[in-house]
């Protein structure tokens, strides 16, 4: 008997929670384009895990004999100028993107919403300086921020990560720091100050969980905005060098031969656009299944 | 009102100074000596210490940091942006020969994005559902997504190479020859374009949609306005101020852009100067980029601020 009334509110949160995250997945998987953008970056993930089985050539291996063929059977989207295979290309080129846009978003997020967290919580000096800060990185078009810092600190994949993660902190920032200042007004903050709770506390354990609805939808839209970015500078020439194969670099690559090969141009930039137009709306899923107020917040 | 402005305003020019200190210190970090990058031309190993010492004597390089900051910085109020290290010309000279270029074509996607896309939200939000309102809203989730260089080169694949519509690529200055320099900026401008329209009609949809469901609208309807009213002076003007602000936003993603179409394009602009002097490492000029397009993006969006007490006069200026 005793059994059953202890197990009896136990229950009903359970339930509770199980009907929460129906309702989740109900609103989520509602709308087709998002079924569709789920599905489009599970492709992509399985390409970019699997790539060395996945893809039909080694990516770098230069075959002269058979550069500029038109795709074929043997090669599905063609050869470009060194006679490699531009499918594997655009396979491997996945890794880049999906490994780049992962990690840019794992570290400017974490670095951005320490900024905002410590900013909104303790709001008077602090607050201001870490707004003029946002206000300053904010003052530059994002491409330019990027190339700005890529070029102090040169190519190559992880200078690439640090100069992209430093372009994102701001809004990460800027965006946590308003939810702070939102959530901070709730009365349990009071509680967990008057039970003599340590800031460190209250920030992690009260105010971070209750902001990170609409921080998860921004780190989703923000991995398509990483992943464009790249490619932006890889087409540029400025972001990871070459003969590692880049969705951007093999987009710049392929202009020289626009006239007679166009797929060598259009296959990666294809790509590129799939994988954006994914994210962004998994994110758009997720703000209306998560929170529908966030509208035009985010 | 006026404090509102002058609060903005001061706002604005410590954002511009930190912005300037952001860029200089940028520069400082750079790894090497500055003054040996700028004899790299020269053989280094023939100059003496005493020649390096008078030339870092010359930059005034032998002072120390928040002097040279001070110093550069009143340079750039008389128009002095500092020597180009590959071609030792004055970096102003250049900067102000590609500018108008930039802003050429900025300015005109500026205005396509505003008035084909804030229409083309509020048209989407009237008729809620219907097909237009399907179309546009694919359109426009394309529209954001979409990598312009690639779309340039779609583009110049279809208009110019196949159906030799346009010119390729290049740019002619209005003054010289306007038929040309117009056919010329048809792609660019659209390319540039995308983004912030699709943006901006986003926007302005979900704003209408979200001032049309309030009650004074119901009202409206119930005291038998007529639509065009009730559109124009009701929900237009409540629901205008977050298109504003996103519309202003575009201002950094237009100058952004800039930087990967006139490369596509081929176009002597700024951005493509940023680009070339980044490969070159020629700093000066990646600076004084870097630190104009900054200026701008501060510039507009102070004029979105200002222009939220003119549009919206509930505005509190606190």
């Amino acid at each position: 008997m005793s059994q059953e009334v202890i197990l009896k509110p136990a229950a009903t949160e359970q339930t509770h929670r199980v009907s929460e995250l129906r309702r989740f997945f109900k609103v989520f998987f509602n709308r087709w384009v998002v079924v569709l953008g789920m599905f489009i970056i599970l492709l992509f993930m399985i390409a970019a895990i699997f790539a060395p089985w996945v893809a039909p050539y080694d990516p770098d291996k230069i075959d002269l004999n058979n550069a500029l063929l038109q795709p074929s059977k043997a090669h599905l989207l063609g050869t470009d100028s060194l006679g490699r295979d531009t499918l594997s290309r655009t396979i491997y080129g996945t890794r880049i993107s999906l490994e780049i846009g992962f990690v840019v978003v794992i570290l400017g997020s974490a670095a951005g919403m320490a900024l905002g967290l410590i900013a909104g919580y303790f709001s008077g000096w602090i607050q201001a300086v870490v707004m003029r800060f946002i206000d300053t990185m904010m003052a530059f078009p994002m491409l330019i921020l990027a190339l700005l810092i890529a070029s102090l600190l040169g190519g190559g994949i992880n200078n690439i990560i640090m100069a992209l993660s430093f372009t994102m902190i701001p809004a990460y920032a800027r965006l946590m720091c308003g939810q702070v200042i939102s959530v901070r007004e709730n009365d349990y903050i009071l509680a967990a100050h008057s039970m003599g709770a340590s800031h460190f506390r209250i920030m992690l354990r009260h105010l971070l969980p209750n902001c990170f609805p609409p921080l998860i939808v921004m780190m989703t839209m923000m991995l398509g905005t990483t992943i464009l970015a790249e490619a932006g500078l890889s087409f540029l020439g400025i972001g990871v060098q070459p003969p590692v194969a880049t969705w951007g670099n093999m987009v710049n690559d392929g202009r020289t031969y626009l006239l007679t090969n166009p797929i060598l141009s259009f296959a990666p930039g294809l790509a590129i656009m799939l994988v954006v137009y994914a994210f962004n709306m998994v994110g758009d899923g997720l703000r209306d299944a998560l929170d529908p107020q966030l509208r035009g917040i985010i | 009102m006026t404090a509102y402005i002058l609060r903005r305003l001061i706002l604005a020019i410590i954002v511009l100074l930190l912005v300037s200190m952001f860029v200089f210190l940028a520069m400082r970090l750079l790894p090497g000596d500055p003054v040996l990058m700028y004899m790299s031309s020269q053989s280094v190993q023939e100059v003496t210490e005493e020649q390096l010492e008078l030339i870092r004597h010359q930059f005034g390089l032998d002072k120390s940091i928040p002097q040279q900051y001070i110093e550069w910085l009143g340079g750039i109020f008389r128009g002095d942006l500092g020597i180009s290290i590959l071609n030792k010309s004055p970096v102003v000279d250049e900067i102000l020969r590609r500018l108008p270029i930039t802003l050429h074509i900025g300015i005109l996607a500026f205005i396509v994005a505003t008035v084909v896309g804030i229409p083309a939200g509020v048209l989407c939000a009237i008729r809620r559902g219907s097909w237009l309102d399907n179309l546009v809203t694919t359109l426009s989730n394309i529209g954001i997504t979409i990598p312009v260089f690639w779309l340039g080169i779609l583009l110049i694949y279809a208009f110019a190479l196949h159906l030799n519509w346009l010119p390729v690529m290049g740019y002619t200055s209005p003054f010289k020859d306007f038929w040309m320099s117009t056919k010329q900026l048809i792609m660019p401008v659209f390319c540039l374009a995308v983004g912030p329209l699709a943006g901006n009609a986003r926007q302005a949809r979900s704003s209408m949609l979200e001032v049309i469901g309030k009650d004074y609208i119901r009202t409206a309807w119930s005291k038998g306005l007529n639509e065009r009213t009730i559109i124009i002076k009701h929900v237009l003007k409540n629901g205008i101020l977050p298109v504003v602000t996103l519309s202003g936003m575009g201002v950094g993603g237009i100058l952004g852009g800039a930087v990967l179409i006139e490369q596509v394009f081929n176009i002597p602009g700024m951005g493509r100067l940023a680009v070339t002097s980044v490969m070159n490492q020629d700093y000066p000029y990646v600076q004084a980029i870097a630190l104009i397009m900054a200026a701008s993006i501060v510039f507009s969006n102070l004029l979105v601020d200002i222009s939220y007490g003119w549009l919206d006069p509930r505005v509190h200026y606190d």
